[in-house]
C-alpha cells in the first residue's frame, strides 16, 4: 500500500480518454481505463468496451485486466461488486469511491485532497 | 403421472391451484406435491405436515489445490462463463458463475481443480396423511435455479413410483427454470387470469408448451373480472378450458392467511373437481 | 440521475400496475425500463410506438457438423446435461438442453463442433404515451434468463436518460431472487418493494429484501390490497420498522385496477381521485427519498 507522498499508479474508470472526460460510475462494465502514473507523469488508456459482450463475470474480468497494468490505486463511482471486489482485494489495489459524477481531473484532485471514501 | 402447474405471468394462482388440488386429491388417494419455484417456494405456507426428511442440495464447483498447479491458465481458457481466473500466482474460482460443466477440472493437466460439492439449497420432505409434500429452496445469493430444480425432480423420481400422481408447482415465466420444471411432465395445467396481462403471458406460456410438445389445459382464475379475451383466445385455438375459478374477495382473504379454499367455498370445490376429471381422462389416454 | 427499481419477490402483487402508474405520473422527467424480460407487460399500459428493435445475443449453443463427425461419442460422454443423445444414428445436440459450456467442442477429435452465438430475443426502445421513451425487451422461449438482457435494458435506459437529461429511470424489476433480479438491482439508488398482506407476499418480500440488504440499497414499501388482512398488514409494519424501510403507501384492494388494465390505462388515469391520489402522493414521497 502506498504511503502519503509516494508516487503511485492510479486507474480511474472513465467514459473517455481525456482528463476532462466524465468518470464512469461503474467498475465492472466501465468503458475506459484512464491510468495515470504519478512517477512518470504519463497517461495510458484502455478501451474496455468489449466487456459488454460478457453475460456474466464482467466485474472480475475487468479487475483482472486492471491487475495486468500493475495499478496501486483505483478511483471509481460505485465500487466493484462481489466477485470483482474479491479480485481487487487479491491484487492489493486500494479502492476510492464516490467519484461517479465528476470528470477524471476532478476525481483525481478529490483523491489527492482526501475527499473520496 | 406427472402434472406441472405453470403460467406465463406470476401471481395468477398456480400455488393456490396446486395446494388446493393436492389436498383435495389426498382425501382419496396418494399424491405427491412438489414445489419447484425454488427462488420463492410458497406451497409450504398452505400445507402443514410432519417433516419426514431434509437434505442439503449441492452443486459441484471446482476448488483450487495449489500444490501441483503449474499455472498454465488452461482452466481460465476453457471456462465459457468467466468462473475461473488466473490472477498472478493464484487461480480464483467464482462459484455463482460456475455452471458445473467440469471442463476446467477434467482438462487440468495436473488435476489441480477437483470438483467439490457446494451447498446451493435445501430440500424438505413433509407428510400429511396421503399427501407427500416436497419443497426446495435456493440459498439467497445463489443465482441459478435450474440445477436445484433438476435435483428436486430426481428426488421425487427416486422416492415415488410411476403410478403415484405427482403435481409440480412450477416457477412463473417461460425461461429455462420453467423448461426444467416442465420438460418431463405428462400434462401441463396453465393458470391465467382474464385480463390483458393474463392473456399476454398466457400466449407466451402456450408458445412454450407447444415448443415442448406437451398436452395442456387452461384454468382461468379470478373469472369474472377483466374481459372475455382469454376465453376467446382459447376457443379460437382449440385450447381446453378445464376450469374457471370465480373471482371472490373471500378467496383473497383466505389465501392471505394461508388457508385452503375448497371447504369454505363450494364453488371452488366444483371447479377443482372439474380439474380432477380432466386429469383422470388424460390419465386414461396415456 | 437516479435509478428507482420496483420489485416484489412474488408475482401478482401489482408491481407492474404500480410501476406504470408511477411512470405515468412522472411523465417526461423519466425514462422507463421494463426489466421483467421474461413476462414483460408494461407495454400493455404504456402503449409504445415507433419501436427501434435490436437483436440480443447471449450465450452459445453447440452444433455438430455431421460431415466431420466420426461418431466417437466423446462429446456425449463429457456433456453433464445429456444434451447430445443419439438420434437416428447420429449424435445431435438438443438445443433446449445445451448449456453452452463448450466442453464438447474442446474434446472433439475432428473439430466437428462449433459454438454458435444465440439470438435469445431482442431489446427495444419505443416512444410511450407519456411523451418519453421506454426501453423493454422480449426474451425467447426457454432462453437462459441471464442478467445480461436485463443489464442491457437498464444500460440503454441509463444512456438515454443521461443523453436527454432526465431526472430518473424507473425500472419494472424481475420477480424472484435469482440472476435477473440481481441484475435489476445493481446500480439502483432506491428500491420500492410492492407487497401484499398475505403469507406468500410477506414470505417472498422478506426473501428478496435480503438480497437488497446485500447490495446496501435504500428501500421503501408499498402495501397493495392492504385491507384484505389487517393482521398481516401489522406484520408487514413490524418488518418495515425492524429493517428501517420507509412505508410509502397502503393501497386498498380495488377492482378498478383490473378495470383500468383492461382498458389499457393505468389506475391513475382511470381513478385519479381514488387510488390515483394515493399513487400521486407515493410518487412525491419517492422522488424525495
Amino acid at each position: 500500500m502506498a504511503k502519503k507522498g509516494e508516487k503511485v499508479k492510479i486507474l480511474l474508470t472513465a467514459k473517455g480518454t481525456e482528463w476532462d472526460s466524465k468518470m464512469d460510475p461503474r467498475f465492472g462494465r466501465t468503458e475506459f481505463f484512464f491510468i495515470y502514473d504519478e512517477e512518470t507523469e504519463k497517461v495510458e488508456t484502455y478501451d474496455n468496451r468489449a466487456i459488454v459482450n460478457e453475460a456474466h463475470g464482467a466485474g472480475p474480468k475487468t479487475a483482472q485486466k486492471m491487475s495486468e497494468f500493475g495499478v496501486d490505486v483505483l478511483i471509481t463511482g460505485n465500487g466493484p461488486g462481489g466477485n470483482a471486489a474479491a479480485v481487487v482485494t487479491q491484487t492489493g489495489t486500494k479502492v476510492y469511491v464516490g467519484a461517479g459524477d465528476m470528470t477524471v481531473k476532478e476525481a483525481y484532485d478529490a483523491y489527492k485532497n482526501g475527499k473520496l471514501k | 403421472m406427472k402434472i406441472a402447474i405453470a403460467s406465463g405471468k406470476g401471481g395468477t394462482g398456480k400455488t393456490t391451484l396446486s395446494t388446493n388440488l393436492a389436498s383435495l386429491l389426498a382425501d382419496k388417494d396418494n399424491v405427491v406435491l412438489c414445489d419447484l419455484d425454488v427462488e420463492e417456494p410458497n406451497s409450504g405456507l398452505f400445507i402443514s405436515g410432519e417433516l419426514f426428511h431434509q437434505e442439503d442440495k449441492h452443486k459441484m464447483i471446482p476448488e483450487w489445490e495449489k500444490d501441483e498447479c503449474i499455472l498454465c491458465g488452461n482452466c481460465q481458457k476453457v471456462c465459457n462463463f468467466n468462473a475461473v481466473m488466473k490472477l498472478g500466482e493464484m487461480i480464483m474460482v467464482f462459484p455463482e458463475l460456475c455452471h458445473g460443466c467440469y471442463a476446467c477440472s477434467e482438462l487440468c493437466p495436473t488435476k489441480s481443480l477437483p470438483m467439490k460439492p457446494k451447498k446451493m439449497g435445501e430440500l424438505k420432505h413433509y407428510k400429511l396423511g396421503n399427501l407427500e409434500f416436497i419443497e426446495s429452496r435456493l440459498i439467497i445469493g445463489e443465482e441459478q435455479a435450474v440445477p436445484l430444480i433438476g435435483q428436486t425432480i430426481k428426488y421425487v423420481d427416486e422416492n415415488f413410483g410411476e403410478s403415484t400422481l405427482k403435481l409440480f408447482d412450477a416457477p412463473p415465466g417461460t425461461s429455462c427454470p420453467v423448461i426444467e420444471a416442465t420438460k418431463d411432465a405428462d400434462l401441463i395445467l396453465l393458470v391465467t387470469e382474464p385480463t390483458p396481462f393474463g392473456l399476454h403471458d398466457l400466449k407466451l406460456a402456450v408458445e412454450t408448451m407447444n415448443e415442448l410438445k406437451k398436452p395442456y389445459g387452461v384454468v382461468i382464475n379470478r373469472f369474472g373480472i377483466g374481459d372475455a379475451k382469454v376465453e376467446e383466445y382459447c376457443t379460437e385455438n382449440d385450447i381446453a378450458i378445464v376450469a374457471k375459478i370465480p373471482n371472490n374477495r373471500k378467496i383473497a382473504e383466505l389465501y392471505s392467511s394461508g388457508k385452503l379454499l375448497y371447504n369454505e367455498l363450494p364453488e371452488v370445490k366444483i371447479e377443482l373437481e372439474k380439474v380432477i376429471g380432466f386429469i383422470q381422462r388424460q390419465r386414461e389416454n396415456l | 440521475m437516479k435509478e428507482i427499481v420496483i420489485i416484489s419477490g412474488k408475482g401478482g402483487t401489482g408491481k407492474t400496475s404500480v410501476t406504470a402508474s408511477l411512470a405515468y405520473l412522472a411523465g417526461k422527467s423519466i425514462i422507463v425500463a421494463d426489466c421483467d424480460v421474461d413476462a414483460a407487460d408494461m407495454h400493455l399500459l404504456m402503449k409504445p410506438v415507433n419501436d427501434r428493435k435490436e437483436d440480443f445475443f447471449s450465450g452459445v449453443l453447440a452444433e455438430i457438423d455431421q460431415d466431420k463427425c466420426i461418431k466417437c461419442g466423446k462429446c456425449s460422454n463429457v456433456c453433464r446435461w445429456k444434451a447430445i443423445p443419439i438420434v437416428e444414428n447420429k449424435y445431435v445436440v438438443q438445443p433446449l438442453d445445451c448449456e453452452g459450456c463448450g466442453y464438447c467442442s474442446l474434446v472433439c477429435p475432428t473439430d466437428a463442433i462449433s459454438m454458435n452465438e444465440q439470438n435469445v430475443g431482442n431489446w427495444i426502445i419505443s416512444d410511450v404515451k407519456t411523451n418519453t421513451q421506454m426501453v423493454h425487451a422480449r426474451l425467447g422461449i426457454g432462453a437462459e434468463n441471464s442478467g445480461k438482457l436485463v443489464a442491457k435494458v437498464k444500460n440503454e435506459a441509463k444512456v438515454l436518460a443521461e443523453k436527454s437529461e432526465k431526472d430518473f429511470i424507473v425500472v419494472d424489476g424481475s420477480p424472484g431472487i435469482g440472476c435477473p433480479v440481481v441484475s435489476s438491482l445493481s446500480g439502483a439508488n432506491l428500491v420500492v418493494l410492492v407487497t401484499e398482506p398475505s403469507v406468500s407476499g410477506i414470505h417472498d418480500v422478506k426473501r428478496v429484501y435480503e438480497l437488497v440488504k446485500k447490495f446496501g440499497i435504500k428501500a421503501g414499501c408499498i402495501i397493495n390490497k392492504a385491507d384484505i388482512n389487517p393482521d398481516k398488514v401489522k406484520e408487514i409494519h413490524q418488518f418495515l420498522e425492524t429493517e428501517n424501510i420507509q412505508l410509502i403507501a397502503e393501497i386498498p384492494y380495488d377492482e378498478n385496477f383490473t378495470k383500468a388494465m383492461t382498458m389499457g390505462k393505468t389506475i391513475v388515469e382511470y381513478d385519479p381521485d381514488g387510488i390515483g391520489e394515493i399513487l400521486k402522493n407515493s410518487w412525491e414521497k419517492i422522488r424525495k427519498i
